[in-house]
């Protein structure tokens, strides 16, 4: 199952619709990071309400994207964490320490409007 | 005058039959005898009952003329499990009973109390009527004893149970009001937490918060700890767990009112509080927070 990447303005928003496998994130992390330089963005949202279980190489590859993005010049946002599954992240010791989050997807595209690299 | 005559013909062949008479052969008989006499004195022994715990002085939190009418339940479902032999309808009654009286602040040795009242009365009763015939009265009393030592732990457990029931309840009920989760702007919750935390308690106070973030779409949460007296290492590491959890909901934490104690509990233990933003008191996390959604409070 392959993540469709919209392009809306300058931010990139890949939404997650099912389980994927291990190689579907790579494909998405290689896909993310090659296009939010040919699409000049300035922000990318990984939207993961459809998420219910989030393995440790799921997040480990999300802390990836975050930080190849962060090297490509631009943000990352993680949208839609179930609370469920944040709490089950934290007792495994995975709290994506440094990638910003919010609620949902409008939430994180109003954080990516107030950072500075952003669009405006 | 027959019974009179009867218990002396018994007295006279009690030695010889005491040998050869197969015990517990007419055991269902001498139930029925037994019973025939509680009813026949149904009057006089409930009475004696009611005056003996008036006089050891139990159920004081009741009325005489409920003590009465209750005594006289009890002494009715009595009479009928010695007759049926089945504890079921008393049971019944002995829960009903309970919880009737615990709200009324009925302790447990008041209950076991007066069951074993009933009983002293009942066998006193017994030893009475056949003292003359000592052989009967071993028999009947062999009969009444095991009997009356259920009923009487039927009823005290059953009263046992109906308090543990009603603590459990309690339990659920002071859990579910000690949890509250406030909006008090928009996006900005409360969660005051007060008393003792145990683990439990924690993970519900975690499941509540998370939902709470999601559900009034909070970007702030202020955890309020004022009332919170003691913290042992692993609610602490829960706090920090729920407060990382949260901010993968997109919601920033402040904790507040953090005290001494449980400051000094916390970097004795090594919890790394690091990742948490801590403010004195719940004004000062609320100014933050207020910022940090960007309010400004004038004063005009």
């Amino acid at each position: 199952m392959q993540v469709p990447i919209l392009k809306q303005g300058n931010v990139l928003i890949a939404t997650i619709q099912a389980a994927l496998t291990d190689a579907d994130l790579l494909e998405l992390r290689s896909g993310l990071v090659q296009q939010v330089v040919r699409y000049r963005s300035s922000g990318v949202i990984v939207d993961v309400t459809a998420m219910d279980v989030m393995d440790s190489f799921a997040s480990r590859t999300l802390l990836e994207i975050s930080r190849m993005i962060r090297l490509r010049g631009a943000d990352t946002v993680i949208v839609g964490i179930q609370p469920e599954v944040a709490f089950a992240m934290v007792q495994l010791g995975v709290t994506l320490e440094d990638i910003p989050t919010a609620l949902d997807l409008e939430e994180g595209l109003a954080y990516l409007q107030q950072t500075s690299r952003s669009i405006n | 005058m027959a019974r009179e005559r009867h218990a002396l013909t018994a007295a006279a062949s009690a030695k010889s039959r005491l040998v050869d008479l197969p015990r517990g052969e007419p055991r269902a008989e001498l139930h029925r005898e037994l019973v025939g006499h509680l009813r026949q004195n149904r009057t006089q022994l409930r009475e004696e009952w009611v005056a003996r715990i008036g006089e050891a002085r139990l159920l004081q939190a009741m009325t005489q003329e409920e003590i009465f009418a209750e005594a006289t339940s009890v002494y009715d479902s009595y009479v009928a499990a010695l007759e049926t032999g089945t504890l079921d309808d008393l049971t019944a009654y002995a829960r009903n009973l309970s919880e009737r009286i615990i709200p009324r602040g009925v302790e447990t040795h008041e209950v076991v109390g007066i069951v074993l009242l009933l009983r002293d009365v009942l066998a006193r009763s017994l030893f009475a009527k056949y003292q003359a015939d000592f052989e009967k009265l071993n028999r009947i009393l062999d009969a009444y004893e095991p009997a009356a030592n259920r009923i009487a732990n039927t009823v005290a457990v059953g009263f046992v149970q109906e308090r543990e029931r009603v603590i459990r309840q309690q339990q659920e009920a002071i859990r579910e009001l000690s949890t509250p989760v406030l909006q008090v702007r928009e996006r900005l919750l409360i969660l005051p937490i007060i008393g003792v935390i145990d683990p439990m308690r924690a993970r519900q106070l975690t499941e509540q918060l998370l939902r709470g973030i999601r559900e009034n779409r909070a970007k702030v949460v202020v955890i309020d700890i004022t009332g919170v007296a003691a913290m042992d290492a692993t609610v602490a590491n829960h706090l920090v767990q729920t407060v990382e959890a949260s901010r993968l909901l997109g919601a920033t934490v402040i904790v507040t009112g953090l005290s001494p104690e449980i400051a000094q509990t916390l970097v004795t233990i090594g919890v790394d509080l690091g990742k948490m933003n801590t403010v004195g008191d719940l004004q000062g996390g609320i100014e933050q927070a207020e910022r940090l959604l960007g309010y400004k409070v004038e004063l005009g």
